[in-house]
């Protein structure tokens, strides 16, 4: 097991959901409130030295140059603040932007976070954008949308292995029961495998509860380097595996549509850093932007064989109190995806359970966890791994 | 640094408005793909050195790392690796809603996206014949490329 990379101290999430009249500088602040709180022996003007930022799109709110804005709405100017982009994973690269900040020991202390506000747009407008993360002259320009991306991955992926549209559905409603349990959650409602399947079709096979809805939202994680963790808590998460890799931006020049080598190569990195196994995993918050989305990380992260995934929500081994809970936290799909507060809330979660802060939905024992982010079609994957400080 | 010479053999005969490069062959880029889609022409480049067939075109072949092609044209024939069918689209397509897309794999090889047209929703089977046709229409948005399609073959 190697030497934590960094240690997160501190974390923070705003309510996910439909936030109107509030915009991503203060639904930024409201996670970033929450971290400074829970961290009484943070000061942080005095303490965070850089700031590291996801967040997908100008277009959602008219507002470029974002992060110097979010640092100055919570009072850390004049320190150096960073944005990253990569899409649906843009805040999970920000993150690995802070462990190099950390790990080069430039930086002791950072704030790192994501935020998106989308729900102001119509449905046509949000599709519009987030289509801006695939291929413009290929996908886009030939009326290939975001959904229609993962849609044709679902058909390769019933093709190939047999996988259900059933199984597809069990999905969204193992999410939508552990959103139950998730007070930040976009949704606390239950629903039915026969509600997914006779919801609105959106690109066949994916129906409108196959996706994730269009959220508002903010995520934040207060990172320092494993030295100083103890003096701002008892129980801080180390961060020992890191992986990242990309893949071409449109679906269709890859080899295999029932995969994402991205994760797989993310996921190999951030393992063998790591130094553990799928087998280890306790907890795991994967990017289930779609249903199909959260079968193939499965595979890719290797909580089952390549094909497999089916079987294994069919099994209910990804539930919580099951073998290996996945997306406790409701996923995307419950909880939300305000694309770019993602990468950074599914960290916020894992921090959440191994500190054993979860609450109903808590993983009892919980001692490694790991995060999966995708941007894109799998253009990026970005893969962490976490254990509990202790 | 290298040298970014980009260039090509012309291997049809073609009208005026390609951009070409200082040796007056037809530059590898996306732009002159849609502009032989508005010929009617499916095409791809060929590459001089390892003899890669890509499509689209692109600057580098990402074989063998190679800058010089030579453009040829493909015949437009295929079968459908994967598909769906798209209820929800951007503002510009919601005309056509809902309609077909899927990715083709061209008989030289390439994967090319498309819209799938002339084909009911149900009769879309993985591994069908499609043929590539053209819009005659120029669109009115930027960047006003001819869009190429997809039907099943007759």
């Amino acid at each position: 097991m190697r030497n934590p990379i960094a240690s997160i101290v501190s974390a923070g999430v705003s309510k996910f959901g439909v936030r109107e009249g509030l915009y991503t500088r203060e639904l930024f602040a409201e996670a970033a409130k929450e971290a400074f709180e829970q961290c009484p022996n943070l000061n942080p003007k005095r303490d965070i030295q850089a700031f590291f930022i996801g967040m997908m799109s100008e277009s959602c709110e008219h507002q470029a140059h974002v992060a110097p804005l979010f640092l100055d709405w919570i009072g850390l100017l004049p320190i150096p603040a960073f944005r990253s982009e990569a899409a649906c994973a843009s805040s999970s690269v920000a993150l690995r932007s802070a462990l190099f900040a950390i790990g080069s020991g430039m930086y002791d202390v950072v704030l790192v976070g994501g935020v998106e506000k989308m729900t102001h747009l119509s449905t046509t407008g949000v599709t519009e954008i987030l289509a801006m993360a695939s291929d413009f002259p290929f996908e886009q320009w030939h009326g290939i949308s975001f959904p229609g991306v993962f849609g044709m991955m679902a058909v390769d992926h019933m093709r190939t292995y047999g996988t259900t549209e059933e199984q597809l559905a069990k999905v969204a409603v193992k999410n939508h029961d552990h959103g139950l349990m998730n007070p930040k959650a976009h949704f606390q409602k239950r629903i039915t495998v026969q509600d997914v399947l006779s919801s609105r079709p959106v690109a066949w096979p994916l129906k409108l509860y196959d996706c994730c809805p269009r959220s508002d939202g903010a995520s934040c994680l207060v990172l320092t380097s494993p030295k100083l963790a103890r003096r701002y808590t008892d129980t801080p998460v180390d961060i020992i595996g890191s992986g990242q890799a990309q893949d071409t931006l449109s679906l269709f020049e890859r080899e295999n549509f029932s995969t994402m080598k991205a994760t797989r190569l993310a996921a190999q990195e951030a393992y063998k850093m790591a130094g553990v196994t799928p087998s280890n995993i306790d907890v795991a918050e994967v990017h289930d932007c779609f249903t199909i989305a959260e079968l193939i990380a499965y595979e890719d992260l290797g909580f089952c064989k390549p094909g497999a995934g089916g079987k294994l929500i069919e099994e209910g081994a990804t539930h919580l109190g099951a073998r290996i809970p996945v997306n406790t936290s409701g996923g995307l799909k419950a909880k939300g995806h305000p694309v770019g507060a993602t990468g950074t809330a599914q960290a916020q979660e894992i921090f959440t359970q191994l500190t054993n802060q979860a609450g109903p939905r808590q993983v009892s024992g919980a001692e490694f966890g790991l995060t999966q982010n995708v941007g894109g079609s799998g253009s990026t994957g970005v893969v962490h791994i976490y254990r509990r400080g202790d | 640094m290298a040298s970014m010479k980009t260039s090509g053999t012309i291997t049809e005969e073609t009208g005026a408005g390609f951009a070409r490069d200082e040796t007056g062959s037809i530059q590898p880029t996306i732009e002159n793909f849609y502009k032989f889609c508005a010929e009617g022409k499916l095409m791809a480049l060929k590459c001089n050195r390892c003899g890669a067939i890509i499509c689209p075109p692109r600057i580098i072949c990402p074989t063998c790392f190679h800058d010089r092609f030579e453009w040829n044209r493909l015949r437009g024939r295929g079968r459908l690796l994967t598909y769906t069918v798209i209820h929800f689209p951007p503002t510009q397509f919601q005309a056509l809603a809902p309609y077909a897309v899927g990715i083709v794999k061209l008989e030289e090889g390439p994967h090319l996206p498309g819209m799938i047209r002339n084909v009911k929703p149900e009769e879309l089977r993985i591994g069908m014949e499609v043929e590539v046709d053209f819009e005659t229409a120029l669109p009115k948005e930027w960047p006003r490329w001819p869009r190429y399609f997809f039907r099943a073959t007759s």
